[in-house]
């Protein structure tokens, strides 16, 4: 039985978790001091050696994107952390920022002295002004401490950063668009190579890295790359924050090991709400492909979930119980990818408008049969054909829902409509059921 | 191997064919090679690589090692050992391809049958070979209000947009001026202008032309004409001396559109809205018909031609007389005027250079320019480029294009030596070296130059003495080239043929025996005029004066020489013949008019500035007779024949003489003009013609003069504050002449110099102030 390991969330519920007293209370800006007495590269070398990787979805080494930095090439380096967490589900990096925005302020520093990098960037978004405050009290916190600025801790070490507030797109959380917009630019995907390493932010050498990935590392130099890699699995390690939500008992984050299972989880936040059963879920947000109640066990880490068809993602397990429609759900989703495709390529604008369409007749109980193979052939005409991975996650839960729930499309055609009650799906229709 | 411009090469199998292309090319442009058509939309040679409308996906793998889904060709370049499969052997490339057409479709209008791009749209071209003939989308259609006016010649039609993002690529990256460009998203994406900002940009025309649907159309051509129905003509352009290839669309013999021509190393593949748009003239109804003649109550007539050219004659009788040619004719026109004079009328008295000259330029000309040979390449090839007395996007669009491409490619060194900091210049980065009008020749002394540099001398650079003599010192000392640019299509070429009082045609001085000897026999003359001719200037003047009684004018605005009010004058008292196209203000003087062919309506060739011959074909069929079928005819009559009945035989005649290649003529220094003093609220009067403005072949397209920049006065910060004026208050800029008055924009400009537009609406300075720079005009607020 996995048991759950806060770091990053241990404080959170301690009421002064989010400042900079509460933080230094449990060794805050430690190990920030402790990287800076080190030689970068062995900083670099650390992160590596820890096997963190990306937790903004794609699960990329840490390490390995920092070691990809040009030394040496006197050219300005940059960090931006990218905290446009916008994929549905997906709720980690915010509940993160409120309660302990001082662990990414701490990792921002180590990674900025290991990049060399002497400006660095939060790019968050726009929507969450609640956390958007938060960090610019706990930014000009870090400054008046000399955490921040021109000679940290004395040692003669320089980062700046930036709070960048974004005006609400979730194409900016592609790493490449959110430079654009970061520049004051639209943003849309940039044509790679050349890759941000080379030219990023400015056309300088830059790593964008995830919230969470940036705030693990503190706990990693100070507690060591082995402390770290004990946790996990082969090829994943480490800890994560896991965020569940919908039609579970106790939704919220659960920081775990990397590769526990969403039976273990639901054990421990109580469960799928009474007297229902799961019906689907998501591994990663709404651009993974769906699971059912026969992936229970699939261990969620990076290897685990790709062998089961799906992605880790972001980690954000929605859970829907019977009561849900699929194709009402999976409609949702879609109009969400429409609205937020930035527009640059053709199969994610184009497609993603049809899409919706072709979903909204059949929830509607005015599709045939034949709009099923159409839908799949169409999204076969948008994966891998977008110039980014957003058209890519707008088929994820179409396929992945008709290839589970193919009858229930069907019944909404023969039924000449949904044949659900949205009403039971509702929160507050099983606050009615369980009084 | 002569150059050291060794490339490597990189060999790549597509389709199974083996074929080597230089490193860095990409994967399109290679199976172009091979005749292979990848179908594209957003794709353009010349724009950066976008890789946006996904049309030409291609499956690629490296070394054994595939991508894992297709890759967008027009984003990849070529590696070793890459085989790339296309949708001729690919069925996913093929099936890529197809699916992105049809999302292609699927918000596209169906109104093919009234669009102006059907027949000749690649949407429609590549859905033919791409796409289903049956759409399966049955949903709603995105919609917009249909076109709406992004500038006065540009409408966008956002329905047909497939949002390529071509034409916003290629003001920002072409043309610099990034006033169009995407907003909103997903489907509802459009192409924007800022609300407050039209898109008048002098280069728009391209953007609907590489348009690869009907999105943007050109006011004047909409709904015109089917493109099946154009007959199509390779031309070349008659309003400047960049030389643009251009492609001239006739329907019915109507001229109803022009198009950029392809040049790889000259225009490329874009022109100016001035090339592309300005050719109402051609059908204005102004043109004239019929050769008219004054009769006894002193009013103009329309006659036969023998009657017209028998009143010529008789009215030549033994006067004395000069040719007026404009810098607007072909070069064959050009050598018919140039052998007219000499051999017809016996005098060098003719000059080209309609406009505000002097003889140090007649010197420079005959001395620097007539053997020199600059070009595009040498622009691309520079360590640095020095403006003076040109102001490139005004005056030569596409030599601005050409630096503007190497600033942005390599940040290539411009320095522009000018008393205002033009738009353009700011596009190009210039280092701008502010001077007082008059003033020039000191700071052109002063530049650090290479033997890899270019100056760039604009026909603007006559007007400040010395400016000429400056550039040839630092061009002696550095071992830069010159290059002498200047702003009418046909001045080149009238250099080169001899349309100029001290050199004959073929680089020929008048002073050199040997040289007119060589000329005389030629002709199968027994001599030709020993003494150098009159500049127009000392035309103008002696025909005022009676000195010289009858002029040959063809195609001269008089607006546009050097004072309008003496050429006028000069033209009411001396016997006129006039060779137009339109009625003019020289045709309602004259005593005898032949109306002559446009550029459209005949063949010929212009030199563009360098020295580069720009031949064309007749595009449309007419009656109307060319300058130099005019002038041949004229010869006859006056018994004095000039044997060029036809364009071809003046080419080779013209050919056939060569260059001479005796001892040229040399430059001697004339010396800068003193420091001018000024008075309180005086200012040194400085101008320059904006490519878009009242000039004669712009007449009748509102459309393209809607997009003309605004007319205004332009006075430095200090001036400003002085005179108690802010941006757009009205302003009065006057001397003895008379006075201009406009609103008032305060920008970098020297404080002592006061610009305006030397030719635009409400500013016509050289009829209104007689003068249109370096002297002194009083500056008050109105």
């Amino acid at each position: 039985m996995t048991t759950l390991t806060p770091v990053l969330s241990e404080h959170w519920d301690e009421k002064d978790s989010f400042t900079i007293k509460g933080y230094k209370r449990h060794g805050g800006y430690a190990a920030a001091a402790k990287a800076l007495a080190m030689e970068p590269d062995a900083v670099i070398q650390l992160v590596k050696d820890s096997g963190l990787r990306g937790r903004g979805g794609a699960g990329f080494p840490t390490g390995m994107k920092w070691g990809f930095i040009p030394q040496g090439d006197n050219k300005d380096h940059y960090l931006v952390v990218n905290a446009d967490e916008s994929e549905p589900g997906t709720c980690k990096d915010m509940p993160l920022l409120l309660a302990n925005p001082h662990v990414l302020i701490e990792g921002v520093i180590i990674a900025s002295y290991a990049i060399r990098a002497k400006k660095a960037f939060i790019y968050v978004r726009g929507e969450v002004t609640h956390v958007v405050r938060r960090l610019n009290q706990a930014i000009e916190d870090a400054y008046k401490a000399g955490y921040l600025g021109k000679n940290i801790f004395g040692t003669g070490v320089e980062v700046d950063l930036v709070l960048h507030v974004g005006a609400g797109a979730y194409i900016c959380g592609e790493e490449t668009a959110l430079l654009d917009s970061l520049e004051g630019f639209r943003g849309q995907p940039r044509l790679r190579p050349p890759f941000p390493a080379i030219a990023g932010l400015y056309a300088r050498p830059t790593v964008v890295n995830n919230v969470e990935s940036i705030s693990s590392v503190p706990a990693i130099v100070a507690r060591g790359a082995e402390w770290f890699s004990s946790m996990g699995t082969e090829k994943s390690k480490g800890m994560t924050l896991y965020s569940l939500s919908g039609h579970v008992v106790r939704p919220g984050q659960f920081e775990a090991p990397l590769g526990i299972t969403l039976r273990e989880l639901l054990d421990m936040s109580g469960g799928v709400r009474e007297g229902h059963q799961l019906k689907f879920w998501t591994p990663g947000g709404s651009s993974t492909p769906i699971f059912t109640a026969d992936h229970l066990d699939t261990p969620l880490d990076y290897e685990g979930v790709a062998a089961a068809g799906s992605m880790l993602g972001t980690k954000a397990l929605q859970i829907f119980d019977e009561t849900t429609c699929v194709v009402r759900a999976v409609l949702r989703w879609s109009e969400f990818y429409k609205h937020e495709s930035c527009g640059k390529c053709t199969p994610c604008r184009e497609g993603t408008w049809w899409l919706v369409q072709l979903l909204r007749d059949l929830e509607n109980g005015k599709g045939t049969a034949a709009d099923l193979d159409k839908l799949l052939d169409l999204c076969e005409n948008i994966l891998g054909r977008a110039f980014c991975a957003l058209g890519d996650g707008a088929t994820s839960p179409i396929t992945s829902s008709i290839k589970y729930f193919r009858d229930e499309y069907i019944a909404h055609i023969t039924n000449g409509g949904c044949p659900f009650d949205p009403h039971a799906a509702t929160l507050f229709a099983s606050a009615k059921a369980g009084a | 191997m002569t150059t050291a411009e060794l490339v490597d090469m990189v060999t790549v199998v597509i389709d199974g064919f083996e074929i080597s292309v230089p490193k860095g090319t990409l994967v399109i442009r290679a199976a172009e090679k091979l005749g292979i058509q990848i179908p594209r939309f957003c794709d353009h040679p010349l724009l950066d690589p976008v890789g946006a409308c996904r049309q030409c996906l291609v499956d690629i793998e490296i070394n054994g090692r595939a991508f894992p889904k297709p890759q967008a060709s027009c984003t990849i370049p070529v590696e070793p050992g890459m085989i790339v499969k296309t949708q001729l052997t690919s069925p996913v490339a093929e099936k890529a391809q197809r699916g992105v057409m049809e999302f292609l479709l699927i918000n596209h209008p169906l109104d093919c049958p009234v669009c102006d791009k059907g027949g000749e749209c690649p949407l429609q071209n590549q859905a033919m070979s791409t796409g289903q003939g049956e759409s399966r989308f049955e949903g709603v259609k995105r919609t917009f209000e249909k076109p709406i006016n992004i500038s006065s010649q540009v409408l966008l039609d956002r329905e047909r947009c497939i949002l390529c993002a071509r034409c916003t690529r290629f003001s920002d990256q072409i043309a610099s001026d990034p006033f169009i460009t995407l907003n909103e998203r997903g489907a509802l994406q459009q192409v924007g202008i800022y609300e407050k900002q039209p898109f008048e940009s002098y280069f728009s025309g391209n953007t609907v032309q590489i348009c690869p649907v009907g999105a943007l159309t050109g006011a004047s051509y909409r709904f015109r004409a089917r493109p099946f129905d154009l007959v199509s003509s390779p031309s070349a352009c008659e309003h400047c001396a960049s030389g643009c290839s251009l492609r001239t669309d006739v329907r019915r013999g109507k001229t109803l559109r022009r198009l950029a021509g392809e040049d790889a190393s000259v225009n490329e593949e874009w022109n100016c809205d001035k090339g592309r748009w300005a050719f109402k003239y051609i059908t204005s109804a102004e043109r004239l018909t019929h050769p008219l003649v004054r009769d006894s109550a002193g009013d103009l007539q329309e006659a036969s031609w023998p009657e017209a050219l028998a009143a010529a004659v008789a009215g030549l009788g033994g006067k004395q007389t000069a040719v007026l040619v404009g810098g607007r004719v072909t070069v064959e026109d050009a050598y018919g005027y140039s052998k007219f004079a000499r051999v017809a009328l016996k005098t060098n008295d003719i000059d080209f250079r309609n406009r505000a000259t002097s003889d140090e330029e007649r010197e420079f000309l005959a001395a620097v320019v007539i053997k020199s040979t600059p070009s595009y390449l040498d622009i691309d090839r520079a360590d640095s480029v020095l403006l003076v007395g040109f102001e490139p996007e005004e005056e030569s669009p596409i030599v601005f294009l050409r630096i503007h491409k190497q600033v942005r490619k390599r940040a290539l060194k411009v320095t522009a030596i000018a008393s205002k900091l033009s738009i353009g210049n700011e596009k190009l980065k210039s280092n701008f070296v502010c001077v007082a009008p008059g003033a020039e020749p000191a700071a052109i002394k002063v530049q650090e130059l290479t033997s890899k540099s270019i100056i760039l001398v604009g026909e603007r650079a006559s007007e400040s003495a010395g400016s000429l003599s400056a550039v040839v010192s630092l061009a002696k000392e550095s071992g830069a080239k010159i290059a002498w640019i200047p702003r009418r299509a046909g001045e080149r070429g009238a250099l080169s043929a001899g349309a100029i009082g001290n050199l004959l045609p073929g680089a020929r001085p008048v002073n050199d025996t040997e040289a007119r000897v060589d000329l005389a026999a030629a002709w199968g003359v027994d001599s030709l005029p020993s003494q150098s001719g009159l500049s127009s200037d000392e035309i103008v003047n002696a025909a005022n004066e009676g000195q010289i009684e009858a002029l040959i004018v063809g195609g001269v605005d008089p607006l546009d020489s050097a004072n309008s009010q003496q050429m006028l004058n000069a033209l009411k008292k001396a016997f006129v013949i006039s060779l137009e196209i339109s009625h003019s203000d020289v045709t309602q003087l004259a005593d005898v008019v032949f109306p002559v062919a446009a550029v459209v309506e005949k063949s010929g060739s212009f030199m563009n500035w360098e020295g580069r011959s720009r031949s064309f074909d007749l595009a449309v069929e007419s009656f109307q007779r060319s300058d130099l079928r005019i002038l041949s005819m004229l010869a006859d009559a006056l018994n004095a024949p000039i044997n060029l009945p036809t364009v071809k035989s003046a080419a080779k005649e013209f050919d056939s003489l060569g260059m001479w290649d005796g001892a040229g003529a040399e430059f001697t220094s004339a010396p800068p003009s003193g420091p001018i003093s000024l008075g309180n609220n005086e200012a040194i009067l400085t101008s320059w013609r904006r490519l878009l403005d009242e000039g004669s072949l712009q007449a009748g397209e509102e459309n393209l003069a809607g997009t003309a920049r605004k007319t205004v006065v332009v006075i430095s910060p200090t001036r400003a504050q002085a005179i108690g004026v802010v941006d757009g208050d009205q302003v009065s800029v006057s001397n003895a002449h008379g006075s201009v008055v406009l609103p008032v924009l305060v920008e970098s400009i020297h404080d002592d110099a006061v610009w305006l537009p030397r030719n635009s609406r409400g500013s016509h300075l050289l009829a209104t102030l007689g003068v249109a720079s370096g002297s002194v005009v009083t500056v008050v607020k109105e």
